[in-house]
């Protein structure tokens, strides 16, 4: 191999470690998703990605904050979160209606919604190195969606970390989620009140780092 | 209600559900997008659709894709799919090594039914029990 090729290679290397990881924050509507988000980008960069909300698909459109540099024990990793719409198989419009909402707005919301998740899946077949599954660990976490994205994520070989959140609520429960993805770490955490976060933060460089 | 009446499809029988049950050999001779066309367009017509053999994760992912681009909610109704597999967890031999290993997705029995008129019961790893409304 001539000098040429090894300066080459020794290049692409650098730009190669240096290049941000995408990660997608994944998961079922109302997570926390975009709490979590905010919360990393917050931390970081000083700014937030995206607005939260207790109606489920307040994140209709992936959101990205790119950029953002975690630093530990002396070294940092660069990555990109991509926050996405909470993946599902079916949306009925009528339920917005029970939010108070006007129909033009629930039906926009219902369409906007339709657009995100399908993007969002789009997203997860070509665009992600890593994936953030977060999970409200006051629900239960053996439902088809978890199932079927947890598949769709093992079978793209990307490395991915199960976040039980919202552990700061009394009826939380982190075993149940290990109990359903034995094959996966998961790291407890509350996206809201910040609990853990040292954790969260060990765990990002490690996976994606 | 007569007997005879037949839905606003003209398909179905008003008053009844259709069960199309494709067996393995029926869905491998077809493309991802074709599989995905035959189901969705059973499950639009109210059908409730079971493969003796399911979809592997990428047509999983492409099956709630293109669900999604189906919804119109100020449409014909149609809000999504409701959708289960038989076994049901994951338990990490959907991995590489089990797919190197050729472990079968291939026998995951999956029932796909209209959103608004399927309700999973009850579910363990031993029983799906489902309640389908009539229309
Ligand atoms: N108690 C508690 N509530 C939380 C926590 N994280 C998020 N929430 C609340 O859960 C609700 C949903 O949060 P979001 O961050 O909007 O959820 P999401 O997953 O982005 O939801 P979609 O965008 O609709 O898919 C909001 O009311 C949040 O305040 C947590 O750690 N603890
Ligand atoms: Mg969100």
């Amino acid at each position: 191999m001539g000098l040429l090729t090894s300066i080459r290679s020794s290049i692409s290397k650098l730009f190669a470690a240096s290049e941000p990881r995408r990660i997608g924050i994944y998961g079922p509507p109302n997570a926390g998703k975009t709490t979590l988000a905010n919360r990393i980008a917050r931390d970081w960069t000083g700014d937030a990605v995206g607005p939260e909300s207790h109606v489920p698909h307040e994140t209709r459109r992936a959101r990205r904050k790119e950029n953002v540099e975690i630093k530990r024990n002396g070294s940092s990793v660069n990555i990109d979160i991509v926050d996405t719409p909470g993946v599902t198989t079916k949306v009925d419009y009528t339920e917005f209606l029970e939010h108070d909402m006007a129909e033009d707005d629930a039906i926009r919301r219902s369409r906007e919604a339709t657009e995100g998740v399908a993007e969002a899946m789009h997203w997860l077949r070509e665009d992600v190195d890593g994936v953030i599954y977060v999970l409200d660990a006051t629900t239960d976490p053996f439902t088809q969606v978890n199932t079927m994205l947890i598949g769709i994520i093992e079978s793209q070989d990307l490395p991915v970390l199960i976040f039980a959140n919202k552990i700061d609520l009394e009826d939380a429960s982190v075993q149940r989620i290990r109990n359903a993805f034995p094959q996966h770490e998961t790291v407890p955490l509350s996206a809201l009140e910040g609990d853990n976060m040292d954790e969260v933060y060990d765990k990002i460089a490690e996976y994606f780092g | 209600m007569a007997e005879l009446t037949t839905g606003d499809d003209g398909n179905a029988p008003l008053d009844g559900v259709q069960i199309d049950l494709i067996s393995t050999e029926r869905m491998e001779g077809l493309r991802t997008m074709e599989k995905i066309h035959l189901i969705l367009d059973g499950v639009r017509d109210g059908n409730i659709v079971i493969l003796e053999r399911g979809l592997d994760p990428d047509e999983e992912s492409k099956l709630i894709e293109v669900t999604m681009g189906e919804i119109q909610p100020d449409g014909d109704g149609f809000t999504g799919i409701e959708i289960e597999t038989y076994p049901g967890g994951t338990r990490n031999e959907s991995g590489l090594l089990g797919r190197v290993l050729g472990r079968g997705e291939q026998s995951k029995l999956t029932v796909i039914g209209p959103a608004n008129r399927i309700e999973t019961l009850h579910k363990d790893e031993n029983l799906i029990r489902t309640l389908i409304r009539r229309r």
